[in-house]
């Protein structure tokens, strides 16, 4: 998707994301301290103003986002970044831009919860990314990073696909993903050209009517049309699923993971191929759209799935889902800001190879 | 002005001014918003600013502004239109933005959100209604709210020991660096109404000098909410309001 890319070097994943930012043409980020995204900030603090982007650091989660929603509602390409407890604070304001179909930008390097909870990785709001979050029926767009390269990649697609379908959309990240350095190759600046968004709230030319950017439809006919629209747009926005399929052509035992735990689930597919067991691993990149269809058919293949999370078991459920009861699921997981070893996952692997007697190669 | 002459032969004096849409106000009888609003929407007009010209709207009795103000406007959620106006401003820095609240939304669940927008010295103009009451949920209490006042949720009135002091915001307002014009105006009568257009105006025209906030309240009524006639809210607001909110500048450029 992103063409033109420079020579690599070594950067922090937050720090690649924000450079990353910048290079796509970010031009209104509102944000507000919290760890481990801080870096977000200062990096655009520091280089945003001078590339031209209207940066500012602001009262609250809570403003944040409305000011988000204000610049956005203008045309600007905006956005946000928080972590965990920030993010619940977005909620409302996240509801508020799904109902106005404004598109923005919102970054979550997740951290343990439920509450102030830990600063160290998690992956515990998939429920929250994926389902909603706020009230009313809607989705976010949700791409989950496994790298910092991909942490640098998405943002271009985040707004991509935001503006394309005019809805918020999400990198849910992790605290490991924000805060370690990798090889990074950043994509060229002015690959994403701005879109055409004559709904904007610009100023009223005498040649048109007034713009209005508002989620509030009263009578519940019209509401109900609203939301009509924006289930049409979620059935369209079906067709952006991605995923990736690692060994997976013979596989017997497949994991499925996202984001950091994708990564651990990787080594540990690797150590069961290097015992014989036959293991695979499918990668959901976009959480929403969630890669159901996929799913649904790689179940016909394999013998049995595990399904390894940073969380007590979300995009667990989603797996079941679309798995309808023709494999067993099972669940690998650590909570709290504990990230599981590839060796705790082999153990599991193992455990389920021996139970339906998968015999070693 | 141009003079204009009616199909049957009159002199037109007056007319709405096309910054206002055609839909007729859903306010109440005797209810303020509305001549506030004309007046905001003649100040656009007479400056020749609509194109340059973007409103907030609140929640609250005047959440439904758009459908009257003939601007382009974002409706914002309960307390954050400061933070939308914001955003706005930051993205235009050369256009005009205002919001417009209730005593609610603004000084309630929006205080955060108003005292650093004000602080930020942000340039816009944030047009703050007062009437002391939650007029479109059913006349419950407002910040703004007198001791003593009846309101649907201070049934025996507001008590100081259970519901605090009546929030005077607007002092606080401009007690910060960032406020360039404070003013507390009302709506009640011909000179009053003249009043407050007055300073719409010089909030509108001080906007480019980019000196920061301006910040103007118009002390209101709410008949429903108060159950009075129109008349008797006016002579109850002059005689209870105003020795709480006296109108007048609180802060004037230098």
């Amino acid at each position: 998707m992103n063409q033109k890319k420079e020579p690599p070097r070594l950067m922090k994943g937050n720090e690649a994301l924000a450079e990353a930012a910048l290079r796509a043409g970010l031009q209104a980020y509102f944000g507000y301290p919290i760890t481990p995204q801080s870096e977000i900030l200062e990096y655009l603090t520091e280089h945003g103003a001078k590339r031209g982007a209207v940066v500012l650091q602001a009262e609250s989660e809570l403003a944040a986002i409305n000011m988000v929603y204000g610049a956005a509602g203008a045309g600007a390409r905006a956005m946000t970044s928080s972590s965990s407890p920030g993010i619940s604070l977005m909620q409302e304001g996240l509801s508020y831009m799904t109902s106005a179909q404004l598109p923005c930008l919102v970054v979550n390097v997740s951290r343990g919860g439920p509450g102030l909870g830990t600063i160290q990785p998690a992956q515990s709001d998939y429920f929250q990314a994926t389902k909603g979050g706020g009230h009313g029926d809607y989705h976010l767009i949700v791409l989950a990073p496994s790298s910092v390269q991909e942490m640098a990649d998405f943002v271009f697609d985040a707004f991509r696909l935001s503006e394309k379908y005019r809805n918020p959309a999400m990198i849910l990240a992790d605290g490991a993903l924000g805060q370690m350095m990798e090889k990074v190759s950043l994509p060229a600046e002015g690959s994403l050209p701005p879109g055409d968004k004559p709904w904007a709230t610009v100023g009223k030319p005498a040649s048109r009517e007034r713009n209005i950017i508002t989620s509030l439809f009263i009578e519940p006919e019209r509401m109900e049309e609203v939301n009509l629209h924006l289930q049409k747009k979620y059935h369209e926005i079906q067709q952006e699923v991605r995923y990736e399929e690692i060994e997976t052509n013979d596989a017997e035992i497949l994991l499925v993971a996202f984001g950091l735990a994708a990564r651990i689930a990787q080594k540990a597919v690797e150590l069961a191929r290097e015992k014989g067991i036959k293991a695979g691993l499918l990668r959901p990149i976009t959480l929403y759209p969630f890669p159901s269809q996929i799913i649904s058919s790689l179940s016909r293949k394999v013998i049995s799935f595990l399904v390894v999370e940073m969380n007590a078991g979300q995009m667990v459920e989603d797996v079941r889902l679309a798995v309808a009861g023709g494999r067993p699921v099972a669940f690998k997981g650590r909570m709290g800001g504990m990230i599981p070893s590839p060796e705790e996952v082999l153990e599991e692997i193992e455990s389920i190879a021996e139970s339906y007697r998968i015999p070693a190669v | 002005m141009e003079v204009v002459t009616t199909t049957n032969g009159m002199e037109l004096v007056y007319q709405k001014p096309s910054t206002l849409t055609d839909t007729p106000f859903h306010y109440c009888p005797g209810c303020g918003h509305g001549v506030v609003h004309k007046l905001l929407m003649e100040v656009v007009e007479e400056m020749g600013i609509q194109e340059q010209t973007i409103g907030i709207a609140p929640v609250g009795c005047s959440v439904f502004a758009y459908n009257y103000m003939n601007v382009d406007m974002q409706e914002a959620a309960h307390g954050r239109a400061a933070a939308v106006a914001t955003g706005v401003k930051r993205v235009f820095p050369d256009k005009y933005v205002f919001s417009y609240q209730g005593d609610g939304d603004l000084a309630a669940i929006g205080t955060g959100e108003t005292i650093h927008t004000a602080n930020r010295g942000e340039n816009i103009l944030v047009v703050f209604i007062n009437n002391a009451i939650y007029g479109m949920t059913g006349g419950q209490m407002a910040p703004t709210t007198l001791l003593g006042m009846v309101t649907s949720t201070t049934p025996f009135g507001r008590q100081q020991a259970v519901m605090g002091f009546p929030l005077k915001i607007t002092d606080l307002i401009a007690q910060l660096p960032g406020a360039y014009y404070v003013t507390r105006q009302a709506v009640h009568t011909t000179n009053a109404v003249r009043k407050t257009k007055k300073a719409l105006r010089l909030a509108l025209e001080y906007q480019p000098r980019k000196k920061g906030i301006c910040f103007v309240e118009v002390v209101s009524n709410c008949p429903s909410g108060w159950k009075m006639t129109p008349v008797e809210a006016n002579a109850w607001m002059e005689k209870n309001m105003f020795p709480m909110y006296p109108l007048g500048d609180l802060k004037v450029p230098q």
